[in-house]
């Protein structure tokens, strides 16, 4: 607690770097991978390799990729950027095949009444298959906003500072306080984040609080 | 024998399944139990052989009460069939057959060897053996279901809607084959339905049930048809439908039956 | 160029051999790796099976496998290291725990999706509680569970190259080291072989799982492959 009062501002701060590290990540991973995921769902041909090559890119290992990704990318080791663009790709990787899933469970009934009462295509998907997609993408997104907050505490390992630096630098100087405040922040703003998602998704989607919810099983991932 | 004596089931949470139960079911005899969802049909059927265990009340067999039986044991000793056959997707079709005279401990290859014979018996041909339930019809892997129950040549036969996902033509072969087997073995059936008809087809006697297990008629077929006991077993076995109500009719000098609605449904025999 | 470089660095022969060469690293990579992998399934997949089979506590393993995904590895990794000392046991540690939710909701999962007619059926034949889950169970949610065990093997694949933080074990020292010495062809070339060996392995256990998938769910395709032979 000691410890605690005389750092912070310091975690004020890197709370902060940590938020700013974070959103666009996952603001990046929802636009990218919602596109990709609805052609990989209505180009069956493209959408196998696709969908492949998301679950290979999302077995690399965390930090070996934020050494790659500068030497790849001509970018300095320490920028944010390496940050984002891993963190995106992660995003991606796990977003793309929630996505196609999505769009898959959208009943097919339904999207081509909208098309027979004169919806353009464009309009299907704005009015039709995206919002009721919501309820599988919702949960997909809230699975990539934590593990995203959660992986940003690995740039701490490469300089990129965030609540991980609590983390590196309580280990090095020997001090339990810090690190613990690193988890618990982290944890915290992860379950903080997931909560407005939860929530967002309520109000997106209100017709889904008089259906029964389906039978989820429970997302298989790292 | 199977006896119910004064069976009740309420499940947990309070919701009463059975009330106060008695039948005989005499050995070598088919005994269905007809009722639509609700009437505890099912619930009295897996009492049999301990999947649900009363409430109140005993069931015997052969004037055992089987609450001393281990469950385990007990389910090898009685064939039990179920709707989809409830066949093991990722055995064969063999392998399925065999699995009871298996779990009683025969050797596997002895077992196996035993399957074709089964197989003929219910109509299959044994050259199915090796496929997969999935390979197979749904009027085959009810067959196949036919074949598994019977496969440690149990006593008691139990049938939880065994023909009801199959569409009617297989039904009527299925049910026919049955009658057939039923000749030939002699075995303890109790057989569940919804469906009158196949009440009617199969059942040496017949149990019609209100909800919660309440007998509303049991008897022959034919006493049930020519004295519905209420107006609810008047209207469940259907005695103003018109296929119900039948006439006589002469045409050509020769006599034919007529339904309610002037169809022709069969020749009197002189 | 530092990739070039790197290539380099991971062609010399010289890097190779020894007690701290790349062949040796990558031995205690896989056999700390294999080792946590043994220790989390000993205690997630009996649990994660049982609570499948009875379906008691499946709302717990979603808040637990949920709540898992909010921890930073790093702050355990860092956390035991304090704790327990830099040696090997706190990365073990934490590699374990970090693995267990995959496995649980692999397990759980694997065999909550096996039809419950089927289930229900096997009993009512004469199987016993144990040979429900052993004979029909189990093979039957293979495939998921082998997903889980995938799942976890890449999460301690990853997590094993952090531990080299606290502990001087396996292919990530060569990334710290690098790093603290600006050596960038050695942190880079190490950090192209760990991503190797992750692929390599994801690509191994998504044929297994597909293979598998296939006996289990579709046995007749293999049915017909094996009536066209004789």
């Amino acid at each position: 607690m000691n410890w605690l009062s005389q750092n912070w501002e310091r975690l004020g701060e890197l709370l902060l770097n940590h938020v700013a590290l974070s959103i666009p990540a996952i603001v990046i991973s929802v636009l990218v991978a919602v596109p990709i995921g609805r052609l990989a769902f209505r180009k069956p041909i493209l959408g196998g390799p696709v969908l492949g090559a998301a679950s290979l890119l999302y077995a690399v290992p965390a930090l070996p990729l934020l050494v790659v990704i500068p030497a790849l990318a001509g970018l300095s080791p320490r920028s944010p950027w390496v940050m984002v663009i891993a963190l995106s790709l992660y995003g991606i990787a796990l977003l793309v095949r929630t996505s196609a899933d999505a769009f898959a469970a959208v009943d097919r009934t339904v999207r081509e009444g909208a098309l027979a009462v004169g919806h353009s295509p464009a309009s299907v998907f704005w009015r039709v298959d995206l919002p009721l997609a919501l309820p599988v993408l919702i949960p997909g997104i809230r699975v990539v906003t934590v593990s995203t907050i959660s992986l940003v505490t690995i740039g701490a390992l490469i300089g990129v500072s965030s609540l991980g630096s609590l983390l590196t630098d309580g280990f090095q100087r020997g001090i339990v306080a810090s690190v613990i405040t690193g988890v618990v922040a982290t944890v915290a703003l992860a379950l903080a984040f997931d909560g407005l998602l939860l929530l967002a998704g309520r109000v997106l989607t209100p017709w889904r609080r008089w259906s029964h919810e389906p039978r989820g099983g429970i997302p298989v991932d790292r | 024998m199977i006896e119910f004596d004064a069976v009740s089931k309420i499940y947990p949470g309070g919701s009463e399944a059975v009330r106060e139960f008695s039948l005989r079911v005499p050995s070598h005899r088919t005994v269905v139990l007809v009722g639509s969802s609700g009437s505890g049909k099912t619930t009295l059927l897996r009492m049999v052989n301990r999947m649900v265990d009363p409430t109140a009340g005993r069931v015997l067999i052969d004037g055992e009460d089987i609450q001393s039986r281990d469950p385990v044991q007990l389910r090898r000793s009685i064939g039990y069939v179920l709707q989809q056959g409830g066949l093991l997707p990722h055995r064969t079709i063999a392998d399925n057959i065999a699995t009871v005279p298996i779990l009683n401990g025969m050797p596997r290859k002895q077992a196996l060897a035993e399957v074709p014979a089964l197989m003929a018996r219910v109509g299959l041909d044994p050259g199915f053996a090796r496929r997969y339930p999935g390979q197979l019809s749904g009027g085959q892997q009810q067959r196949v279901g036919v074949a598994r129950a019977l496969a440690s040549d149990p006593n008691i036969l139990l049938m939880d809607e065994p023909f009801g996902a199959v569409d009617p033509i297989v039904r009527r072969e299925l049910q026919d084959e049955l009658l057939r087997l039923q000749a030939e073995l002699g075995k303890t059936i109790l057989f569940v339905t919804h469906d009158i008809d196949e009440a009617f087809r199969l059942g040496d006697e017949i149990v019609v049930l209100k909800e919660k297990g309440l007998v509303a008629q049991r008897g022959t077929p034919q006493q049930i048809l020519a004295a519905p006991a209420d107006e609810f077993v008047r209207d469940f076995v259907g005695v103003g439908r018109a296929e119900r109500q039948l006439v006589l009719e002469e045409v050509d000098g020769r006599t034919l039956a007529v339904d309610g609605d002037g169809r022709p449904v069969g020749i009197l025999r002189a | 160029m530092n990739l070039v470089e790197a290539f380099r660095w991971i062609a010399d022969p010289g890097n190779w051999g020894g007690t701290s060469g790349i062949a040796a690293r990558i031995v205690e990579h896989l056999w700390v790796t294999f080792l946590s992998l043994l220790a989390a399934a000993a205690v997630a997949l009996p649990v994660g099976v049982l609570i499948g089979h009875t379906g008691r506590g499946a709302g717990v393993i979603g808040a637990f496998t949920g709540a898992f995904r909010a921890i930073p590895t790093l702050g355990l990794l860092t956390l035991f290291g304090l704790l327990l000392g830099i040696g090997l046991a706190a990365p073990m540690l934490a590699l374990v725990i970090l693995a267990i939710p995959s496995l649980l909701a692999g397990a759980y999962s694997g065999i909550h999706s096996v039809d419950p007619t089927i289930a229900g059926a096997a009993r009512a034949i004469g199987m016993s509680p144990a040979q429900v889950i052993t004979r029909v169970e189990l093979p039957l949610a293979l495939p998921v569970l082998i997903g889980g065990i995938r799942a976890a093997t890449l999460q301690i694949v990853a997590t094993a190259t952090l531990a080299a933080y606290t502990a001087d074990y396996g292919l990530g020292r060569y990334l710290f080291a690098g790093l603290k010495t600006r050596d960038y062809p050695q942190m880079i070339g190490g950090a192209i072989i760990v991503i190797a060996l992750a692929l390599i392995l994801e690509l191994l256990l998504a044929a297994v799982q597909r293979t598998i998938d296939q006996r289990v769910t579709r046995p007749s395709t293999r049915e017909k492959l094996g009536s066209r032979h004789g």
